[in-house]
């Protein structure tokens, strides 16, 4: 098509009550009841899914790659963030 | 391979019609693999086919019980000719373009839904049971297809009129979605009478939104439901039951 290209939206499907919606991919579509609609027909063909969102990709806000090292690579050296440190007493059973 | 011969009742031949709309509807839709506008579309375009498909394969299976003749729904699918089919005229016709497609399946979801809805009461179990599957999904081909009509309707110069013109070729072609059915099965089959309401509402609100105006009831075609067809179902019918007539018996 030589006209604009359509918007892209992300899809996030939820699979069932209770869990989160979960990124599955992305649609080209006019507007949002037409983005629900291809996304249902893109993402759901397999009974993966009781609820969809879709949300313009223009809305998302994306760290920049180059930005890693300084977002990312200081928690490297602070295991102690991990709840491994702590003995858990045998009475509590499972936690 | 052989055309049967299918011993033919009233309940046989209705149940006939509504398999022979859904499989012919499908394999027009099905046309559109791979060729559609977009990705996304080629899928919605396919899920519907399928959908059809399914519903005719119910159709096929439970009109093969009631003849008793030992058919199966291949056979019936496969093995007759065109004027032993029973669908209606507008599902025959040529895919067209996109906005053909999209009008033809507009038309044909809104005279559909209301009839499965009224089948769902149906004394017959059978009958019932299916309509209830049905009509989930022609409730989601209705509105795919209203959607679609707004949007090109409402779109460009150029979609408004390749829509409006869709329109005014397939609307002589939906009288014949609501002819009265045969006596002795009428007990079991929706009453059309009622159902052209429902379907004019449907009409009206989408030609509403979209900006398209709907024709006036000239003289309708008709033909279909007695074996009287258009010249495309023979070439559809060619290519669609090749496999089967070249290699009988074939499966997967």
């Amino acid at each position: 098509m030589s006209e604009t290209p359509m918007p892209i939206w992300e899809v996030f499907v939820r699979a069932r009550a209770g869990l989160a919606h979960r990124h599955a991919g992305s649609v080209h579509a006019a507007d949002a009841e037409m983005a629900l609609q291809a996304a249902r027909d893109t993402y759901t063909r397999r009974g993966e899914g009781l609820s969809l969102w879709v949300v313009p990709s223009a809305a998302i806000t994306a760290s920049d790659p180059a930005d890693r090292d300084s977002l990312f690579e200081p928690t490297a050296d602070k295991i102690y963030r991990h709840p491994t440190f702590y003995e858990v007493p045998d009475d509590v059973g499972h936690m | 391979m052989t055309t049967i011969a299918v011993a033919s009742t009233p309940l046989v031949e209705a149940l006939l019609a509504r398999a022979d709309d859904a499989l012919v509807h499908a394999h027009r839709l099905s046309e559109w693999c791979g060729h559609a506008p977009m990705l996304e579309e080629d899928l919605a375009l396919a899920n519907v086919a399928l959908d059809l498909l399914g519903q005719a394969r119910s159709l096929y299976q439970y009109a093969a019980e009631v003849e008793g003749a030992g058919h199966s729904e291949d056979d019936l699918a496969y093995r007759r000719d065109a004027p032993q089919f029973r669908n209606a005229l507008i599902f025959e016709l040529p895919r067209g373009d996109f906005a053909e497609t999209i009008a033809r399946l507009f038309l044909a979801s809104a005279a559909m839904l209301p009839w499965w809805q009224a089948a769902m009461e149906s004394p017959d179990a059978r009958i019932a049971a299916i309509s209830a599957k049905a009509e989930k999904e022609v409730t989601y081909h209705l509105r795919h297809a209203g959607e679609w009509m707004i949007r090109l309707g409402d779109g460009t110069e150029e979609s408004h009129a390749r829509v409006a013109a869709a329109v005014a070729k397939y609307w002589p072609y939906t009288g014949e979605l609501f002819e009265a059915e045969h006596p002795a099965v009428a007990a079991l089959l929706p009453d059309p009478a009622p159902l052209r309401a429902a379907f004019d509402a449907t009409v009206a609100r989408v030609f509403a939104e979209a900006g398209l105006d709907r024709p006036r009831d000239g003289w309708m075609q008709k033909g279909g439901r007695r074996g009287v067809h258009t010249e495309h179902l023979g070439h559809m019918l060619a290519v669609m039951q090749h496999l089967q007539r070249a290699y009988p018996g074939a499966v997967w």
